[in-house]
């Protein structure tokens, strides 16, 4: 059992800064805590300011996500990202950001905290709506001139987000036990 | 705390800062945060210096390197969450935040890969456990799933903890299959690989807990059934 005494524990500084028998740390600053959780929510809340096109897109993806991804997302050493749509139901489902993922965000928050695969944490917030940008358009998912923002982005409705359901587990019956 | 908050939103320090939405529920009740293991502090590749726990979850909930928990009033929707961790059905379907892991006990001796040196008595011994609570019963099969019989268990049971099983066997040098099924405290008894898959397709692989079926050749040599 924990509890909590503020919305957000930053632990590791508040571990250090209670040391005082090794005398290091200090106490985190409160804009440092802000800065610790990154983490986007499915209405947006946490977006920063900033905005991409597909076409920046583009140029970022050829620069940044390509040698891993493929040019347009096909995947190679990195997950294939585009295609899937109406495999699920099948033998081999192909699960990609088109076909699967049920919110864009996810897609920013996880570029944003995870991409590029040797240097997360590299792109700037208009570099990462950039690429979400790209990758949503080489899923059919929005069109060439649109722009991705703070605003936009929660709007994007991806083709399977009502695809996912609560757990109804236990759902096997067991055999008759003998 | 305000009364709004919900879930805790569990964020790591490695490169990709790994992310998990927990519903407050859950770490109220049985979290942990771990600081310390077997007597040492928590391992480097173990999350050093705070790791979350959530007993009886998927593993992947138990964030290392643990730098923030936020208090929201909405799962954050993880690409650990969604796109990984959800359970695919054949309707196409997906389950999302299937946390808890169901009732699962392997044999451990004899198994794959090892082998019984001669016919005789020996001591068959395996581990089970339930993300549900405790286990109550665990049952082992020595002919293939003809007859079952209760094995002796290990005290202290405790929820959501690895129990210990024991069973004497002896080995008469026939060819034949051996399993064990666990029962926990809510009733639920670990089912087969064939009632797992007739339910849930064969796109759902994160919380298999199908009943473990180790062959026995008459030789003593122990195999894998399932590879």
């Amino acid at each position: 059992m924990w509890k909590l005494s503020a919305i957000v524990l930053a632990t590791a500084g508040t571990l250090s800064a209670q040391s005082p028998r090794y005398g290091v740390g200090r106490p985190p600053t409160p804009e440092e805590i802000r800065e610790l959780g990154s983490a986007i929510a499915p209405d947006g809340t946490g977006l920063p300011a900033g905005a991409g096109t597909v076409a920046q897109g583009r140029e970022l993806f050829a620069a940044q996500c390509a040698r891993c991804h493929g040019p347009k997302g096909e995947g190679d050493v990195g997950a294939r990202l585009v295609g899937g749509q109406g495999t699920l139901r099948t033998p081999r489902p192909l699960k990609t950001v088109g076909s699967f993922w049920p919110y864009a965000t996810t897609l920013w928050d996880y570029i944003n905290r995870a991409m590029p695969f040797d240097r997360p944490g590299l792109l700037e917030p208009p570099e990462v709506y950039a690429a979400v940008a790209y990758v949503l358009n080489l899923n059919g998912i929005i069109e060439e001139d649109r722009v991705m923002d703070a605003t936009s982005l929660p709007k994007v409705k991806m083709p399977n987000r009502d695809g996912f359901v609560a757990d109804p587990r236990p759902d096997v019956r067991p055999e008759p036990r003998r | 705390m305000q009364p709004r908050a919900s879930w805790v939103i569990a964020e790591g320090a490695d490169a990709c800062r790994m992310m998990r939405s927990i519903p407050l529920a859950k770490a109220m009740e049985s979290s942990l945060l771990a600081y310390g293991q077997n007597g040492e502090a928590v391992r480097p590749s173990q999350g050093y210096p705070l790791r979350l726990i959530n007993p009886g979850w998927e593993g992947n909930t138990n964030v290392k390197w643990l730098h923030s928990l936020k208090l929201t009033d909405q799962p954050y929707m993880a690409r650990d969450e969604t796109s990984k961790y959800s359970d695919l059905m054949p309707d196409g379907k997906a389950r999302i935040f299937t946390y808890a892991m169901e009732a699962k006990s392997v044999i451990t001796f004899p198994s794959g890969g090892q082998r019984l040196p001669a016919r005789g008595l020996y001591e068959l011994t395996g581990l089970a456990w339930s993300g549900r609570g405790s286990i109550v019963q665990v049952e082992v099969t020595t002919d293939g799933g003809r007859t079952w019989v209760a094995a002796t268990l290990q005290e202290p049971r405790l929820p959501l903890a690895l129990t210990r099983f024991r069973l004497a066997w002896r080995f008469d040098g026939q060819d034949t299959s051996i399993a064990s099924r666990a029962i926990d405290e809510t009733g639920y008894v670990q089912p087969t690989r064939a009632a797992l898959i007739a339910a849930r397709g064969t796109n759902s692989t994160y919380h298999y807990n199908g009943i473990k079926v180790w062959h026995v050749r008459a030789d003593g040599t122990v195999t894998n059934v399932e590879a």
